[in-house]
Protein backbone atom coordinates (compact mmCIF):
# COMPACT_ATOMS: atom_id res chain seq x y z
CA UNK A 1 0.00 0.00 0.00
CA UNK A 2 3.04 2.28 -0.78
CA UNK A 3 1.71 6.02 -1.88
CA UNK A 4 3.02 6.70 -5.32
CA UNK A 5 5.03 10.06 -5.89
CA UNK A 6 2.61 12.29 -8.03
CA UNK A 7 4.26 13.10 -11.38
CA UNK A 8 1.53 15.50 -13.12
CA UNK A 9 1.59 18.82 -11.02
CA UNK A 10 -1.36 20.48 -9.30
CA UNK A 11 -2.30 24.18 -10.85
CA UNK A 12 -1.38 26.42 -7.87
CA UNK A 13 -4.75 28.15 -8.04
CA UNK A 14 -6.21 25.17 -6.70
CA UNK A 15 -4.46 25.46 -3.17
CA UNK A 16 -6.77 29.43 -2.66
CA UNK A 17 -10.26 27.48 -2.97
CA UNK A 18 -9.15 24.50 -0.91
CA UNK A 19 -7.53 26.57 1.61
CA UNK A 20 -10.90 28.88 1.73
CA UNK A 21 -13.51 25.67 2.24
CA UNK A 22 -10.83 23.91 4.83
CA UNK A 23 -11.21 27.33 6.78
CA UNK A 24 -14.82 27.54 6.45
CA UNK A 25 -15.31 24.27 7.71
CA UNK A 26 -12.63 25.10 10.49
CA UNK A 27 -13.04 28.38 11.83
CA UNK A 28 -16.79 27.73 13.05
CA UNK A 29 -14.93 24.85 15.31
CA UNK A 30 -12.56 27.27 16.89
CA UNK A 31 -14.95 29.87 17.54
CA UNK A 32 -16.97 27.24 19.59
CA UNK A 33 -13.83 26.37 21.52
CA UNK A 34 -13.16 29.72 21.80
CA UNK A 35 -16.77 30.62 23.28
CA UNK A 36 -16.80 27.55 25.42
CA UNK A 37 -16.46 29.01 29.56
CA UNK A 38 -13.69 26.62 30.46
CA UNK A 39 -13.47 27.68 34.44
CA UNK A 40 -17.36 26.04 34.55
CA UNK A 41 -17.23 23.64 31.89
CA UNK A 42 -16.66 20.25 33.63
CA UNK A 43 -19.81 21.66 35.61
CA UNK A 44 -21.88 22.45 32.38
CA UNK A 45 -21.29 19.16 30.64
CA UNK A 46 -21.57 16.97 33.86
CA UNK A 47 -25.05 18.54 35.32
CA UNK A 48 -27.38 15.06 35.94
CA UNK A 49 -29.49 16.46 32.41
CA UNK A 50 -26.48 16.49 30.30
CA UNK A 51 -25.19 13.05 31.19
CA UNK A 52 -28.56 11.61 31.00
CA UNK A 53 -28.71 13.10 27.36
CA UNK A 54 -25.37 11.83 26.51
CA UNK A 55 -26.26 8.67 27.58
CA UNK A 56 -29.33 8.74 25.71
CA UNK A 57 -27.79 9.95 22.51
CA UNK A 58 -25.30 6.86 22.43
CA UNK A 59 -27.69 4.31 23.62
CA UNK A 60 -30.43 5.29 20.71
CA UNK A 61 -27.40 5.80 17.81
CA UNK A 62 -25.52 2.46 18.92
CA UNK A 63 -29.13 0.85 18.33
CA UNK A 64 -30.24 2.79 14.98
CA UNK A 65 -26.10 1.79 13.80
CA UNK A 66 -27.57 -1.83 14.32
CA UNK A 67 -30.82 -0.92 12.36
CA UNK A 68 -28.85 0.59 9.72
CA UNK A 69 -26.82 -2.60 9.25
CA UNK A 70 -29.54 -5.04 9.65
CA UNK A 71 -31.42 -3.86 7.30
CA UNK A 72 -29.19 -1.70 4.80
CA UNK A 73 -26.39 -4.83 4.10
CA UNK A 74 -29.23 -6.95 2.46
CA UNK A 75 -30.52 -3.26 0.68
CA UNK A 76 -27.21 -2.71 -0.67
CA UNK A 77 -26.69 -6.06 -1.43
CA UNK A 78 -29.44 -6.20 -3.72
CA UNK A 79 -29.18 -2.76 -5.47
CA UNK A 80 -25.58 -3.87 -6.22
CA UNK A 81 -25.96 -7.21 -7.27
CA UNK A 82 -29.13 -8.02 -9.01
CA UNK A 83 -30.96 -5.26 -11.38
CA UNK A 84 -34.88 -5.20 -12.32
CA UNK A 85 -36.85 -2.93 -13.24
CA UNK A 86 -37.23 0.24 -11.63
CA UNK A 87 -34.29 -0.18 -9.84
CA UNK A 88 -32.88 3.18 -10.48
CA UNK A 89 -35.86 4.55 -9.08
CA UNK A 90 -35.93 1.95 -5.84
CA UNK A 91 -32.51 3.46 -5.24
CA UNK A 92 -33.32 7.14 -5.39
CA UNK A 93 -36.36 6.90 -2.83
CA UNK A 94 -33.70 4.74 -0.29
CA UNK A 95 -31.33 7.66 -0.61
CA UNK A 96 -34.04 10.32 -0.24
CA UNK A 97 -33.43 10.58 3.42
CA UNK A 98 -30.27 12.25 2.84
CA UNK A 99 -31.47 15.40 1.05
CA UNK A 100 -34.49 15.63 2.63
CA UNK A 101 -34.91 18.19 5.31
CA UNK A 102 -35.20 15.79 8.58
CA UNK A 103 -38.13 17.81 10.16
CA UNK A 104 -39.45 16.60 6.95
CA UNK A 105 -38.78 12.70 7.81
CA UNK A 106 -40.21 13.49 11.18
CA UNK A 107 -43.56 14.58 9.65
CA UNK A 108 -43.47 11.59 7.89
CA UNK A 109 -42.63 9.13 10.46
CA UNK A 110 -45.25 10.77 12.55
CA UNK A 111 -48.53 10.05 9.88
CA UNK A 112 -46.70 6.60 9.73
CA UNK A 113 -46.08 5.46 13.52
CA UNK A 114 -47.97 7.96 14.76
CA UNK A 115 -50.67 7.38 16.90
CA UNK A 116 -52.95 8.17 14.00
CA UNK A 117 -51.00 7.11 11.57
CA UNK A 118 -50.65 5.09 8.65
CA UNK A 119 -49.22 1.72 11.05
CA UNK A 120 -49.74 3.29 14.36
CA UNK A 121 -53.81 2.29 14.58
CA UNK A 122 -52.28 -1.26 14.18
CA UNK A 123 -50.06 -1.11 16.41
CA UNK A 124 -51.64 0.64 19.20
CA UNK A 125 -54.33 -2.04 18.90
CA UNK A 126 -51.11 -4.27 19.86
CA UNK A 127 -50.89 -2.03 23.49
CA UNK A 128 -47.58 -0.62 21.60
CA UNK A 129 -47.31 3.12 21.51
CA UNK A 130 -44.30 4.80 19.70
CA UNK A 131 -44.74 7.97 19.89
CA UNK A 132 -43.01 9.53 22.85
CA UNK A 133 -41.00 6.78 23.79
CA UNK A 134 -36.98 5.97 23.11
CA UNK A 135 -38.68 3.78 19.98
CA UNK A 136 -39.35 6.68 18.45
CA UNK A 137 -35.80 8.17 18.62
CA UNK A 138 -34.52 5.17 17.46
CA UNK A 139 -36.56 4.75 14.29
CA UNK A 140 -35.91 8.47 13.33
CA UNK A 141 -31.96 8.07 13.58
CA UNK A 142 -32.13 5.04 11.48
CA UNK A 143 -34.47 6.85 8.73
CA UNK A 144 -31.66 9.49 8.40
CA UNK A 145 -29.27 7.27 8.61
CA UNK A 146 -29.89 4.73 7.01
CA UNK A 147 -28.81 5.85 2.83
CA UNK A 148 -25.62 6.35 4.48
CA UNK A 149 -24.37 2.54 5.21
CA UNK A 150 -26.49 1.68 1.63
CA UNK A 151 -24.45 4.54 -0.17
CA UNK A 152 -21.14 3.27 1.08
CA UNK A 153 -21.65 -0.48 1.11
CA UNK A 154 -23.11 -0.44 -2.51
CA UNK A 155 -20.55 1.86 -3.31
CA UNK A 156 -17.92 -1.23 -2.41
CA UNK A 157 -19.75 -4.07 -3.81
CA UNK A 158 -19.54 -2.32 -6.87
CA UNK A 159 -16.39 -1.62 -7.39
CA UNK A 160 -15.17 -4.95 -5.55
CA UNK A 161 -17.10 -6.70 -8.53
CA UNK A 162 -18.35 -10.16 -8.32
CA UNK A 163 -15.14 -12.90 -9.46
CA UNK A 164 -14.27 -14.02 -6.51
CA UNK A 165 -17.85 -14.53 -5.31
CA UNK A 166 -18.65 -16.70 -9.29
CA UNK A 167 -15.28 -18.74 -8.47
CA UNK A 168 -16.93 -19.35 -4.98
CA UNK A 169 -20.00 -20.09 -6.47
CA UNK A 170 -18.49 -22.74 -9.28
CA UNK A 171 -16.12 -24.38 -7.02
CA UNK A 172 -19.57 -25.70 -5.17
CA UNK A 173 -20.30 -23.03 -2.26
CA UNK A 174 -24.07 -22.21 -1.91
CA UNK A 175 -25.41 -18.43 -1.80
CA UNK A 176 -25.57 -18.11 1.72
CA UNK A 177 -22.09 -19.50 2.17
CA UNK A 178 -20.65 -16.97 -0.82
CA UNK A 179 -21.69 -13.96 0.23
CA UNK A 180 -21.13 -14.87 4.68
CA UNK A 181 -17.58 -16.32 3.44
CA UNK A 182 -16.64 -14.32 0.25
CA UNK A 183 -19.08 -11.11 -0.44
CA UNK A 184 -19.14 -9.80 3.17
CA UNK A 185 -15.42 -10.18 4.32
CA UNK A 186 -14.48 -8.16 1.14
CA UNK A 187 -16.48 -5.02 1.94
CA UNK A 188 -15.87 -5.79 5.57
CA UNK A 189 -13.70 -2.55 5.41
CA UNK A 190 -16.49 -0.45 3.48
CA UNK A 191 -19.28 -1.94 6.03
CA UNK A 192 -17.63 -0.97 8.77
CA UNK A 193 -17.34 2.68 7.55
CA UNK A 194 -20.64 2.86 6.49
CA UNK A 195 -21.98 1.89 9.85
CA UNK A 196 -20.19 4.45 11.33
CA UNK A 197 -21.13 7.35 9.20
CA UNK A 198 -24.58 6.27 10.33
CA UNK A 199 -23.91 6.07 13.81
CA UNK A 200 -22.62 9.98 12.86
CA UNK A 201 -25.36 10.80 11.67
CA UNK A 202 -27.60 9.29 14.02
CA UNK A 203 -25.69 11.09 16.71
CA UNK A 204 -26.68 14.43 15.14
CA UNK A 205 -29.81 13.71 14.47
CA UNK A 206 -32.62 16.82 15.21
CA UNK A 207 -34.79 17.91 13.47
CA UNK A 208 -36.94 14.32 13.23
CA UNK A 209 -36.69 13.57 16.26
CA UNK A 210 -37.89 16.93 17.89
CA UNK A 211 -41.09 16.28 15.38
CA UNK A 212 -41.71 12.65 15.60
CA UNK A 213 -40.27 11.72 19.59
CA UNK A 214 -40.51 14.66 21.39
CA UNK A 215 -38.45 15.92 24.18
CA UNK A 216 -38.24 14.41 27.98
CA UNK A 217 -34.92 13.72 29.76
CA UNK A 218 -33.61 10.49 29.88
CA UNK A 219 -36.50 9.16 27.19
CA UNK A 220 -36.20 11.15 24.29
CA UNK A 221 -34.24 14.08 24.75
CA UNK A 222 -31.00 13.74 23.12
CA UNK A 223 -27.94 15.59 23.36
CA UNK A 224 -29.07 17.69 19.92
CA UNK A 225 -32.27 18.52 22.10
CA UNK A 226 -30.77 19.12 24.97
CA UNK A 227 -28.38 21.95 23.14
CA UNK A 228 -31.30 23.53 21.45
CA UNK A 229 -33.14 23.52 24.90
CA UNK A 230 -30.15 24.74 26.80
CA UNK A 231 -30.13 27.83 24.44
CA UNK A 232 -32.82 29.28 25.53
CA UNK A 233 -31.78 29.66 29.00
CA UNK A 234 -28.13 29.20 29.33
CA UNK A 235 -26.12 29.83 26.59
CA UNK A 236 -22.69 28.81 28.33
CA UNK A 237 -24.37 25.07 28.41
CA UNK A 238 -25.04 24.84 24.79
CA UNK A 239 -21.67 25.78 24.05
CA UNK A 240 -20.50 23.35 26.28
CA UNK A 241 -22.16 20.55 25.34
CA UNK A 242 -21.98 21.51 21.64
CA UNK A 243 -18.13 20.50 22.24
CA UNK A 244 -18.86 17.60 23.56
CA UNK A 245 -20.65 16.45 20.40
CA UNK A 246 -17.96 17.37 18.12
CA UNK A 247 -15.41 16.01 20.08
CA UNK A 248 -17.54 12.82 19.98
CA UNK A 249 -17.67 13.65 16.33
CA UNK A 250 -14.50 13.71 15.85
CA UNK A 251 -13.73 10.40 17.65
CA UNK A 252 -16.01 8.62 15.52
CA UNK A 253 -14.69 9.72 12.28
CA UNK A 254 -11.31 9.38 13.63
CA UNK A 255 -12.00 5.43 14.58
CA UNK A 256 -13.45 4.93 11.20
CA UNK A 257 -10.89 6.24 9.14
CA UNK A 258 -8.35 4.10 11.50
CA UNK A 259 -10.22 0.78 10.93
CA UNK A 260 -10.74 1.74 7.16
CA UNK A 261 -7.26 2.30 6.37
CA UNK B 1 -3.76 -4.53 -1.54
CA UNK B 2 -6.68 -5.80 -3.27
CA UNK B 3 -8.88 -4.60 -0.75
CA UNK B 4 -7.98 -1.26 -0.63
CA UNK B 5 -9.98 0.35 -3.30
CA UNK B 6 -12.85 -1.80 -2.04
CA UNK B 7 -12.43 0.19 0.90
CA UNK B 8 -12.54 3.96 -0.36
CA UNK B 9 -14.66 4.23 -3.47
CA UNK B 10 -17.67 3.93 -1.15
CA UNK B 11 -17.04 7.24 0.05
CA UNK B 12 -15.83 9.38 -2.73
CA UNK B 13 -19.89 9.06 -3.97
CA UNK B 14 -20.79 10.04 -0.91
CA UNK B 15 -19.17 12.68 -0.71
CA UNK B 16 -19.68 13.79 -4.03
CA UNK B 17 -23.58 13.85 -2.88
CA UNK B 18 -22.95 16.01 0.27
CA UNK B 19 -21.19 18.53 -1.38
CA UNK B 20 -24.09 18.50 -4.10
CA UNK B 21 -26.00 19.44 -1.33
CA UNK B 22 -23.87 21.50 0.65
CA UNK B 23 -23.81 23.95 -2.59
CA UNK B 24 -27.38 23.46 -2.92
CA UNK B 25 -28.03 24.50 0.34
CA UNK B 26 -25.38 27.51 0.05
CA UNK B 27 -27.16 29.02 -3.63
CA UNK B 28 -30.40 28.77 -1.46
CA UNK B 29 -29.45 30.61 1.45
CA UNK B 30 -28.06 33.17 -1.20
CA UNK B 31 -31.09 33.43 -2.82
CA UNK B 32 -33.78 34.40 -0.41
CA UNK B 33 -31.12 36.74 1.40
CA UNK B 34 -31.33 38.57 -2.28
CA UNK B 35 -34.88 38.08 -1.94
CA UNK B 36 -34.94 40.05 1.47
CA UNK B 37 -32.82 43.24 0.30
CA UNK B 38 -35.06 43.38 -2.74
CA UNK B 39 -38.25 43.22 -0.87
CA UNK B 40 -37.20 46.08 1.43
CA UNK B 41 -35.83 48.50 -0.94
CA UNK B 42 -38.60 47.68 -3.96
CA UNK B 43 -41.58 48.33 -1.98
CA UNK B 44 -43.76 51.55 -1.14
CA UNK B 45 -45.02 53.19 -3.99
CA UNK B 46 -45.99 56.80 -2.04
CA UNK B 47 -43.92 59.66 -2.47
CA UNK B 48 -41.29 59.03 0.21
CA UNK B 49 -41.15 55.53 0.92
CA UNK B 50 -40.17 54.49 4.41
CA UNK B 51 -39.94 50.58 5.96
CA UNK B 52 -40.86 50.22 9.33
CA UNK B 53 -39.73 47.65 11.13
CA UNK B 54 -41.66 45.66 13.77
CA UNK B 55 -40.21 42.63 15.87
CA UNK B 56 -43.04 40.86 17.83
CA UNK B 57 -43.15 37.65 19.27
CA UNK B 58 -45.04 34.29 17.40
CA UNK B 59 -47.62 34.21 19.33
CA UNK B 60 -48.79 37.96 18.16
CA UNK B 61 -48.63 36.93 14.38
CA UNK B 62 -51.90 36.96 13.10
CA UNK B 63 -53.02 39.86 15.31
CA UNK B 64 -50.06 42.02 14.51
CA UNK B 65 -50.45 41.04 10.30
CA UNK B 66 -53.75 42.80 10.65
CA UNK B 67 -52.97 45.85 12.44
CA UNK B 68 -49.99 46.25 10.04
CA UNK B 69 -52.27 45.83 6.59
CA UNK B 70 -54.48 48.71 9.17
CA UNK B 71 -51.42 50.89 9.49
CA UNK B 72 -50.44 50.79 6.18
CA UNK B 73 -54.03 51.75 4.85
CA UNK B 74 -54.33 54.77 7.53
CA UNK B 75 -50.02 55.83 6.12
CA UNK B 76 -49.50 56.57 2.40
CA UNK B 77 -45.94 55.00 1.31
CA UNK B 78 -45.36 53.36 4.49
CA UNK B 79 -44.71 49.38 4.33
CA UNK B 80 -44.75 47.87 7.33
CA UNK B 81 -42.15 45.03 8.05
CA UNK B 82 -42.70 42.33 10.71
CA UNK B 83 -40.24 40.07 11.82
CA UNK B 84 -41.96 36.75 14.25
CA UNK B 85 -40.15 34.85 16.28
CA UNK B 86 -39.11 33.64 20.11
CA UNK B 87 -39.03 37.10 22.27
CA UNK B 88 -35.38 36.01 23.52
CA UNK B 89 -34.06 35.51 20.00
CA UNK B 90 -35.38 38.90 18.92
CA UNK B 91 -34.32 40.57 21.69
CA UNK B 92 -31.03 39.00 20.92
CA UNK B 93 -31.29 40.39 16.92
CA UNK B 94 -32.07 43.79 18.29
CA UNK B 95 -28.85 44.18 20.94
CA UNK B 96 -27.18 42.31 18.01
CA UNK B 97 -27.96 45.65 16.38
CA UNK B 98 -30.45 44.47 14.18
CA UNK B 99 -32.76 47.58 12.50
CA UNK B 100 -36.20 47.18 14.46
CA UNK B 101 -37.94 50.27 15.23
CA UNK B 102 -40.70 48.19 17.53
CA UNK B 103 -40.23 45.89 20.01
CA UNK B 104 -43.58 43.95 20.83
CA UNK B 105 -42.20 41.04 23.32
CA UNK B 106 -44.41 37.84 24.88
CA UNK B 107 -43.19 38.36 28.46
CA UNK B 108 -41.75 41.14 30.65
CA UNK B 109 -38.41 38.97 31.09
CA UNK B 110 -37.06 39.56 27.49
CA UNK B 111 -38.08 43.05 27.92
CA UNK B 112 -36.54 43.94 30.66
CA UNK B 113 -33.40 42.89 28.58
CA UNK B 114 -33.93 45.57 26.19
CA UNK B 115 -34.73 48.67 28.89
CA UNK B 116 -31.65 47.23 30.55
CA UNK B 117 -29.63 47.93 28.17
CA UNK B 118 -30.90 51.11 27.75
CA UNK B 119 -32.16 50.23 24.13
CA UNK B 120 -36.13 51.66 23.98
CA UNK B 121 -37.07 54.57 22.88
CA UNK B 122 -39.82 55.03 24.59
CA UNK B 123 -40.91 53.55 27.83
CA UNK B 124 -42.78 49.97 27.89
CA UNK B 125 -46.37 49.75 27.74
CA UNK B 126 -48.49 46.70 28.46
CA UNK B 127 -51.37 46.12 25.99
CA UNK B 128 -52.22 42.92 26.25
CA UNK B 129 -52.36 39.59 28.18
CA UNK B 130 -52.27 35.71 28.01
CA UNK B 131 -53.57 32.67 29.99
CA UNK B 132 -53.13 29.37 29.49
CA UNK B 133 -55.57 26.71 28.25
CA UNK B 134 -55.91 23.28 28.11
CA UNK B 135 -56.20 22.14 24.19
CA UNK B 136 -56.98 18.55 23.39
CA UNK B 137 -57.90 16.86 20.30
CA UNK B 138 -61.40 17.43 19.10
CA UNK B 139 -63.09 14.30 19.93
CA UNK B 140 -61.34 14.47 23.58
CA UNK B 141 -59.85 11.17 23.38
CA UNK B 142 -59.00 11.11 27.03
CA UNK B 143 -62.15 12.76 28.30
CA UNK B 144 -60.34 15.85 29.90
CA UNK B 145 -62.08 18.13 31.53
CA UNK B 146 -60.17 19.98 34.13
CA UNK B 147 -56.19 20.75 34.80
CA UNK B 148 -57.02 18.01 37.98
CA UNK B 149 -57.44 15.17 34.65
CA UNK B 150 -54.05 16.28 33.34
CA UNK B 151 -52.63 14.71 36.85
CA UNK B 152 -54.24 11.30 35.62
CA UNK B 153 -52.65 8.94 33.12
CA UNK B 154 -52.80 10.46 29.93
CA UNK B 155 -50.14 11.40 27.03
CA UNK B 156 -49.62 14.94 28.23
CA UNK B 157 -47.70 17.07 26.35
CA UNK B 158 -46.29 20.84 28.05
CA UNK B 159 -43.60 23.37 27.02
CA UNK B 160 -40.13 22.67 28.79
CA UNK B 161 -39.87 24.83 32.30
CA UNK B 162 -36.65 26.44 30.01
CA UNK B 163 -39.43 28.42 28.23
CA UNK B 164 -42.13 30.90 29.50
CA UNK B 165 -45.13 28.73 28.52
CA UNK B 166 -43.07 26.03 30.18
CA UNK B 167 -42.56 27.98 33.28
CA UNK B 168 -46.16 29.05 33.24
CA UNK B 169 -47.65 25.47 33.14
CA UNK B 170 -45.03 24.58 36.28
CA UNK B 171 -46.55 27.58 37.99
CA UNK B 172 -49.93 26.81 37.46
CA UNK B 173 -49.71 23.24 38.27
CA UNK B 174 -47.78 23.92 41.37
CA UNK B 175 -50.27 26.70 42.66
CA UNK B 176 -52.95 24.44 42.05
CA UNK B 177 -51.28 21.04 43.58
CA UNK B 178 -51.50 19.51 40.66
CA UNK B 179 -48.30 17.17 39.47
CA UNK B 180 -48.02 16.91 35.85
CA UNK B 181 -46.37 13.80 34.33
CA UNK B 182 -45.92 14.85 30.75
CA UNK B 183 -44.84 12.67 28.38
CA UNK B 184 -42.65 15.18 25.92
CA UNK B 185 -41.80 18.48 27.41
CA UNK B 186 -41.53 20.57 23.88
CA UNK B 187 -39.09 23.60 22.33
CA UNK B 188 -41.95 25.96 21.97
CA UNK B 189 -46.18 25.96 22.20
CA UNK B 190 -46.23 25.72 18.82
CA UNK B 191 -44.78 22.39 19.03
CA UNK B 192 -47.33 21.54 21.83
CA UNK B 193 -50.15 22.54 19.79
CA UNK B 194 -49.01 20.39 17.02
CA UNK B 195 -48.66 17.38 18.84
CA UNK B 196 -52.48 17.46 19.81
CA UNK B 197 -53.56 18.67 16.31
CA UNK B 198 -51.61 15.47 15.39
CA UNK B 199 -53.45 13.33 17.62
CA UNK B 200 -50.25 12.25 19.24
CA UNK B 201 -51.17 13.92 22.62
CA UNK B 202 -54.52 13.54 24.78
CA UNK B 203 -54.07 17.11 25.85
CA UNK B 204 -51.54 20.38 26.00
CA UNK B 205 -51.25 23.27 27.97
CA UNK B 206 -51.17 26.40 25.68
CA UNK B 207 -51.77 29.84 25.74
CA UNK B 208 -55.91 30.40 24.54
CA UNK B 209 -55.05 32.63 22.05
CA UNK B 210 -52.93 29.48 20.09
CA UNK B 211 -56.37 27.55 20.71
CA UNK B 212 -58.75 30.29 19.28
CA UNK B 213 -55.77 30.60 16.51
CA UNK B 214 -56.18 26.54 16.02
CA UNK B 215 -59.46 26.51 15.02
CA UNK B 216 -61.53 23.15 14.53
CA UNK B 217 -58.01 21.38 15.10
CA UNK B 218 -58.01 21.49 18.76
CA UNK B 219 -60.71 21.67 21.25
CA UNK B 220 -60.01 23.88 24.27
CA UNK B 221 -60.77 23.84 27.43
CA UNK B 222 -60.83 26.43 30.15
CA UNK B 223 -59.87 26.34 33.50
CA UNK B 224 -59.99 28.35 36.48
CA UNK B 225 -56.61 28.17 37.89
CA UNK B 226 -55.14 29.52 34.70
CA UNK B 227 -56.28 33.14 36.17
CA UNK B 228 -53.17 32.53 38.76
CA UNK B 229 -50.49 32.68 36.26
CA UNK B 230 -51.11 35.80 33.72
CA UNK B 231 -48.45 36.51 31.37
CA UNK B 232 -48.24 40.40 29.90
CA UNK B 233 -47.19 41.77 26.80
CA UNK B 234 -45.37 44.95 26.83
CA UNK B 235 -44.14 46.92 23.68
CA UNK B 236 -41.94 50.02 23.20
CA UNK B 237 -40.38 51.78 20.61
CA UNK B 238 -36.33 50.80 19.78
CA UNK B 239 -34.08 53.78 20.67
CA UNK B 240 -31.94 53.23 17.42
CA UNK B 241 -35.14 53.55 15.19
CA UNK B 242 -34.92 56.19 12.48
CA UNK B 243 -38.48 56.27 12.46
CA UNK B 244 -39.38 57.36 16.28
CA UNK B 245 -42.18 59.62 15.03
CA UNK B 246 -43.80 56.38 13.05
CA UNK B 247 -42.78 53.93 15.37
CA UNK B 248 -44.38 55.24 18.04
CA UNK B 249 -47.78 55.90 16.28
CA UNK B 250 -47.70 51.84 15.40
CA UNK B 251 -47.39 51.59 19.12
CA UNK B 252 -50.17 53.87 19.84
CA UNK B 253 -52.44 51.92 17.31
CA UNK B 254 -51.59 48.81 19.32
CA UNK B 255 -52.27 50.30 22.54
CA UNK B 256 -55.47 52.17 21.45
CA UNK B 257 -59.11 51.12 21.07
CA UNK B 258 -58.39 49.75 17.55
CA UNK B 259 -55.83 47.60 18.61
CA UNK B 260 -57.18 46.44 21.48
CA UNK B 261 -60.07 45.17 19.40
CA UNK B 262 -58.21 43.35 16.97
CA UNK B 263 -56.54 41.43 19.94
CA UNK B 264 -59.52 41.00 21.56
CA UNK B 265 -60.49 39.28 18.45
CA UNK B 266 -57.83 36.81 18.32
CA UNK B 267 -58.36 36.01 22.69
CA UNK B 268 -55.36 38.20 24.22
CA UNK B 269 -56.77 39.69 27.16
CA UNK B 270 -56.42 43.70 28.05
CA UNK B 271 -53.64 44.48 30.20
Amino acid sequence: MARHQRQVGLPRWLFVPAAAGALFVVLPLVAIVARVDWPDFLTLVTSESSLEALKLSLRTSAASTVLCVLLGVPMAVLLARTSFRGQGLVRSLVLLPLVLPPVVGGIALLYTFGRRGLLGESLEVLGIQIAFSTTAVVLAQTFVALPFLVVSLEGALRTGGERYEVVAATLGAPPTTVFRRVTLPLVLPGLVSGAVLSFARALGEFGATITFAGSLQGVTRTLPLEIYLQRETDADAAVALSLVLVVVAVLVIGLARGRAT
Amino acid sequence: MRKHPRTTVGLPRLVGLVGLVATATLLAACGSDDGAAGGATGDGGGAEPVTLTVFAASSLTAAFEDLADQFEADHDGVTVELSFAGSSDLVAQIQQGAPADVFASADQANMDKLTGEDLQGSDPVEFATNTLEIAVPPDNPAGVESLQDLGGDLNLVVCAPEVPCGAAAQQVAADAGVELKPVSEEQSVTDVLNKVTSGEADAGLVYVTDVAAAGDAVEGITFPEADSVVNVYPIATVGDSEHAGLAQEFVDLVTGGEGQKVLDGYGFGAP
